[in-house]
């Protein structure tokens, strides 16, 4: 029986083996490694550049790439994080597990102001949350975040912001809109929360399958539909308040054992190759305008009058008490 | 005849207790110790703490009502009716959910109750505009009605067969109708036996993992191992882990405490009584109300399943099954499940081949009792606060993910426990009751005795258990969920990375492969190990 458990052991160990060599190694969110996300042209691209292994692990959602990377800490596999956002970065930089870009990041299209872009965050894209509604089920979709509140009885997906950026985002956006009122607000939405969820696709998912009329999305998500399906059911609602901003970010991680193909990842991220698949792929607006433009279908989308952002410091500041209002809230 | 126990017959057992000990008090240690444990700011019992037990406890208690309510009508049905086209399939059915994976039984209650299910297009098609949430309580309760019916009824029915005979022929010879029967003969053993089963199926319940994460949509539906596994996996929170396995470990404590006879070895064969000619079954209500049980408790267990096979079949197969991630996965799941089960086996054969020495040599009852109930220790100190446990103990040392498969290994041996002694217990101090006196005079001990007496005679419980193990194993979503990651993959956390980023298609190819295998691995274990069911 000993040599049995023995012989197990070692052959679970054998299972659980570390990868080969040259391998880059890229923690992000499941939305972008799957086969109709960004990660399969950005592979072969960056592949057939660097003669390595560029090898995704999909996490939830981008909130669970921090987690993850806090809870391995300096033993984490990760030699670059993708898909972190501006919420996140004041928390990310604290864990001084991230390691500068070198990257000169003037020149950019992204609406940030010049003080918030830094040494160790390259943005990759950006777009604004919003709620994707099926025109369908949904004629009237409400005109602003309070009516979506206070005066409409659509049912909606959310992602939790435990995990998922977007969650974390419209966490956000409702502290922007009700400050200190923001509890009793999400009190007063949750019986029309019919699940959430903890990443993006689930809920995307969820939402075209009907399960409710309206889903925590992007402003940009009515495009794929667009130009994927030939499709204008799927709208996003133009929110009077404004809408809350997000760019994603890459990083470098400092304990990577391949520095150098890391660095040329960097790079990678800000080059045509990785920027003009953006659009179409992860659906949201690149950094670097691609030399052929934006898709048309990208001019009907919904442009927010007001960007909502908050200072990543004072999100790091109150993002767990905030967490912890909104579980309060939740519950019953 | 009293003497003290020789080193010898304590070994196995006190080896076992003390690899118990080792496991289950240094995760709690390690929760207890850790270094971020002290909550900062923050009341220990917060609003959402309360709310997440408030749910725990109230879920729980309505799936045990509704379970252990509609299985009293199937096992009565079962119990009345001893000949009916079907009643073998349906005692299969019955035993089926105990195998199952969790996740895949879930997969499978979305397919029949879910938004676009079979019931709500059905619904939709009359014209009902109702339609059923899977997402929440409801889903919750199906779910776990769907797991802890059939192991309500299958208990129920031994109840049943418990009544005496001669009750019955008395109710005969003074022509009591059905509703007397019930009231005067079957009321009475059911208020000795419900409560207990119902007990049972509470504390089941009440640390269900893998169902409320997939349905149950969010921190309003949470119970107290989701919220552990959230606060640890989402935020590393592990102040909040500690107040929550606190909770948790209290209320499981009091709760067997308070019922220790639920803890009570029972016997997992059906053994029904010779029948007894029945006066009272042939009226045309009592023969209706028999056939919608019996139907109703067919659909609600193969409706799901047949739904799995469906969409499995109807989906990419040839794509998922040449997809080498698949098998990969599917080889850890098998070593992870033999792995478990083999373990849980010698750790309970351990316990269990001391207790019965203690008890028919020695006549320290007490001392084998409580020997045993070290194994069904996991009843108290739920696996999902041994695997969080484990997590805060070894981060510090080891790298959690790399060996989780093997944390994986260790809780589900201990989760596979309880089943070890409830199976092979009973038939192992038998076998030594009898044939303790003759290996003595006969000069048989160690090996040979295992090998000439325990092994032929304990051969069939001793497969059943190691079966059940590895099949629990192989399908538990369970600490896997914390330690997988993308290198240590199993079938359920493959099957349920699949559900989240919404390949449904690849998801329904993937449940069917893993229901396949776990069901290949039960039949070839209890078959080949334990030999023709008919020698």
């Amino acid at each position: 029986m000993q040599r049995v458990i023995r012989f197990a052991i070692a052959a679970l160990a054998a299972l659980g083996g570390p990868a080969a060599a040259e391998t880059l190694t890229v923690y992000t969110y499941d939305s972008f490694t799957s086969e109709w996300g960004p990660g399969p042209a950005v592979e072969q691209a960056f592949e057939a550049d660097c003669g390595c292994d560029l090898e995704f692990v999909g996490v939830d959602d981008g909130v669970a790439i921090l987690s993850r990377l806090r809870l391995e800490g300096a033993r984490t596999r990760a030699d670059i994080v993708l898909g972190l956002d501006m919420n996140l970065v004041a928390e990310a930089r604290a864990t001084g597990l991230l390691a500068p870009h070198g990257l000169d990041l003037s020149g950019l299209s992204v609406p940030l102001p010049a003080d918030m872009l830094d040494e160790l965050f390259v943005p990759y894209d950006w777009g604004y949350f919003a709620f994707v509604y099926d025109s369908e089920l949904l004629p009237v979709p409400p005109a602003s975040l309070r009516a979506l509140v206070d005066d409409s009885d659509a049912e909606i997906l959310i992602q939790d912001p435990r995990t998922s950026t977007p969650g974390l985002g419209l966490l956000l956006w409702l502290r922007e809109v009700y400050g200190d009122e923001a509890a009793a607000a999400w009190h007063r939405l949750r019986p029309r929360i019919v699940t959430v969820t903890s990443g993006w696709s689930e809920a995307y998912g969820l939402f075209l399958e009907g399960e409710a009329p309206m889903v925590l999305s992007y402003t940009t998500s009515p495009a794929y539909h667009m130009i994927s399906e030939g499709e204008d059911r799927y709208q996003a609602a133009s929110f009077a308040e404004g809408h809350y901003l997000q760019v994603e970010v890459a990083a470098k991680v400092a304990t990577t054992d391949q520095p150098d193909l890391a660095d040329r990842f960097l790079a990678f991220v800000l080059s045509p190759g990785f920027q003009d698949v953006i659009p179409t792929t992860n659906w949201m607006y690149p950094v670097v305008t691609p030399a052929a433009g934006l898709p048309d279908a990208f001019a009907a989308l919904v442009t927010p009058e007001r960007a909502l952002l908050m200072a990543p410091d004072t999100v790091a500041q109150s993002r767990g008490a905030w967490i912890d209002e909104w579980l309060v809230a939740m519950s019953r | 005849m009293n003497s003290r126990p020789t080193p010898g017959v304590l070994l196995p057992g006190a080896g076992a207790a003390l690899a118990l000990a080792l496991l289950v008090g240094g995760a709690l240690i390690g929760l207890l110790l850790a270094p971020e444990g002290a909550a900062a700011g923050r009341p220990w019992v917060d609003g959402y703490v309360l709310a997440v037990l408030r749910f725990t406890v109230w879920q729980a208690l309505l799936s045990a009502l509704l379970s252990v309510g509609l299985a009293v009508p199937v096992a009565r049905a079962l119990a009345r009716r001893r000949r009916f086209a079907g009643r073998a399939l349906l005692l299969r059915l019955l035993g089926l959910p105990m195998v199952v994976p969790t996740i895949v039984g879930v997969l499978g209650i979305v397919a029949i109750y879910g938004r676009s299910g079979l019931l709500n297009e059905g619904l939709g098609a009359l014209g009902v505009a109702a339609r059923l949430d899977v997402y929440g309580l409801s889903g919750i309760l199906i779910a776990h009605v769907f797991f802890n019916m059939p192991f309500a009824t299958r208990l129920l029915v031994q109840a049943w067969a418990g009544i005496p005979a001669e009750s019955w022929r008395l109710a005969s010879q003074l022509g009591m109708s059905g509703g007397q029967v019930f009231r005067l003969i079957e009321a009475p053993m059911l208020r000795q036996t419900a409560p207990g089963i119902a007990g049972l199926v509470f504390l089941l319940c009440f640390t269900s993992f893998s169902v409320v994460l997939v349905l149950g949509g969010g921190p309003p539906n949470a119970t107290l191992e989701v919220a552990i596994y959230q606060a640890l996996r989402f935020d590393f929170d592990v102040a909040r882990v500690v107040v929550l396995a606190t909770l948790q470990v209290a209320v499981c404590a009091v709760l067997v405490g308070a019922a220790g006879r639920l803890a009570r070895p029972m016997p997992v064969d059906q053994t029904l009584a010779p029948p007894v000619e029945r006066h009272d079954l042939a009226g045309v209500w009592s023969r209706a109300l028999d056939a919608v049980a019996i139907a109703a408790a067919m659909a609600i267990l193969a409706l799901p399943l047949a739904a799995v096979a469906a969409a499995g079949l109807a989906g990419p197969v040839a794509a998922v099954l040449a997809d080498g991630e698949l098998w990969r996965a599917a080889l850890r799941s098998l070593t992870v499940g033999l792995s478990a089960g083999l373990l849980a086996v010698a750790l309970g054969w351990g316990l269990v081949s001391t207790s019965r020495e203690l008890r028919a040599r020695y006549y320290r009852r007490g001392a084998a009792d409580r020997l045993e109930l070290a194994g069904s220790l996991v009843l108290v100190v739920p696996p999902f606060v041994v695997g969080a446990g484990l997590f805060v103990l070894l981060r510090p040392v080891a790298d959690v993910f790399a060996i989780g498969l093997i944390l994986v290994v260790l809780v589900n041996a201990l989760m596979g426990l309880p089943f070890v002694i409830r199976i092979l217990g009973p038939p192992a101090a038998q076998v030594a009751e009898r044939h303790l006196r003759l290996c003595d005079s006969l000069g048989i001990a160690g090996w040979h005795r295992l090998r000439l007496v325990d092994w032929p005679l304990l051969r069939r419980p001793a497969a059943l258990a190691l079966a059940v193990c590895s099949a629990l194993a192989m399908g538990d979503l369970g600490v896997i969920a914390l330690f997988g990651t993308p290198d240590t993959r199993t079938l359920p956390l493959l099957l349920y990375h699949r559900m989240g980023s919404y390949r449904m298609d690849e998801a329904a190819v993937t449940a069917l492969v893993l229901l396949v295998l776990s069901l290949l691995l039960f039949v070839a274990i209890e078959r080949g190990l334990g030999g023709d069911a008919d020698d």
